[in-house]
């Protein structure tokens, strides 16, 4: 069910390190270390292998798609990804949109990271 | 082995409560404090494998059940962080134990007048966060709308039915406010051991080698047993 075809991505979602945070040049985190932030949170969360995680692009469905993935598995999820990439998660930031897909969840955790 | 220990209740009555226990009655002893509802089921054995390589060391090992958890018979509403946290100072007493291991929330009950160690240590704050946000997730899956802030509210007046377990407002109000104890204990992080925290999962798992890792630093500090 799960689509984890390595297609073309656009989004710079090619992990360069899932070392942590700032990339130096002082503008917080890079797209990439948020994307390899999150793969690595999913991996941790849902005790999926890291090639899996390395394989998923923006259109990878998550929510429906995953079995691992239930609303306890999502409530550890957002749980970690506020720990981690040090940001707030209110109850109506969390839709289907933002769950659906791996790059629906990038994006809004890209959002956060700006605005915090 | 399991074993049983007697705890004294608020009202006087004795509650016989269920212990593993794992080493010999007169090595010295190490009681270990699990994490709080659903993270205790995911922990326990990897807890389990941590006691059994501390007792291997010479050491014995105990984690006792305390009212409304695990086997308790006494009902889950009735309690609150503070009567947990007087249960362990009888089970410290009982068993004659000199450290405490406390794991995730557990460490909100970990007296402060012992010494031990806190591993991954849990606000109850962010405790009760996760499990408001699982609930508003799950009611909204049945398309009931519900928000935590309303819930906390709801809770911290009439109790509330959080991931499965019946949580009474001393409770909730408890969780809200409680940190885990400093003094006289050293954090153990997740990253001290390697690899991600096993209360993470969906299902119980363990993890042999973060267990060797864990039990080494506390046999490090405890030194060898006399």
């Amino acid at each position: 069910m799960s689509t984890n075809s390595v297609s073309t991505d656009q989004s710079e979602t090619r992990t360069d390190s899932a070392d942590h945070a700032d990339d130096g040049s002082g503008l917080g985190m890079s797209r990439s270390a948020i994307d390899a932030h999150v793969k690595s949170i999913l991996v941790d969360v849902l005790g999926i292998q890291a090639d899996q995680a390395e394989g998923f692009d923006a259109d990878t469905g998550l929510f429906g798609h995953l079995p691992e993935l239930d609303s306890m598995a999502v409530a550890s999820l957002l749980t970690e990804m506020e720990d981690r990439l040090d940001i707030v998660i209110e109850d109506d930031d969390v839709d289907g949109e933002m769950l659906e897909t791996y790059g629906g969840l990038l994006a809004f955790a890209e959002c956060k990271v700006i605005e915090g | 082995m399991i074993g049983t220990w007697p705890c004294r209740l608020e009202d006087g009555r004795i509650s016989e409560e269920c212990v593993m226990d794992i080493g010999d009655e007169t090595d010295r002893c190490i009681l270990v404090i699990p994490p709080f509802f659903n993270e205790h089921n995911l922990m326990r054995r990897q807890l389990v494998e941590t006691m059994r390589r501390i007792s291997e060391a010479g050491y014995r090992c105990v984690l006792p059940d305390i009212p409304g958890t695990n086997e308790s018979i006494e009902p889950v509403e009735l309690q609150s962080l503070a009567r947990w946290e007087e249960a362990i100072a009888q089970a410290m007493e009982h068993f004659d134990a000199s450290h405490i291991l406390a794991v995730r929330s557990g460490a909100l009950i970990a007296p402060k007048s012992f010494q031990g160690w806190l591993y991954a240590p849990q606000s109850g704050a962010k405790l009760l966060r996760g499990m408001l946000r699982a609930r508003v997730i799950a009611s909204r899956e049945l398309g009931v709308h519900e928000t935590s802030e309303r819930l906390l509210e709801i809770g911290r007046s009439e109790g509330l039915v959080l991931s499965g377990w019946q949580l009474g407002a001393d409770m909730i109000r408890d969780i809200e406010d409680t940190h885990p104890a400093e003094a006289g204990y050293r954090t153990i992080e997740q990253s001290d051991l390697g690899g991600p925290g096993l209360w993470m999962r969906a299902e119980p798992d363990e993890h042999p080698e973060q267990a060797d890792r864990l039990a080494g630093i506390m046999l490090e500090e405890l030194g060898a047993p006399q």
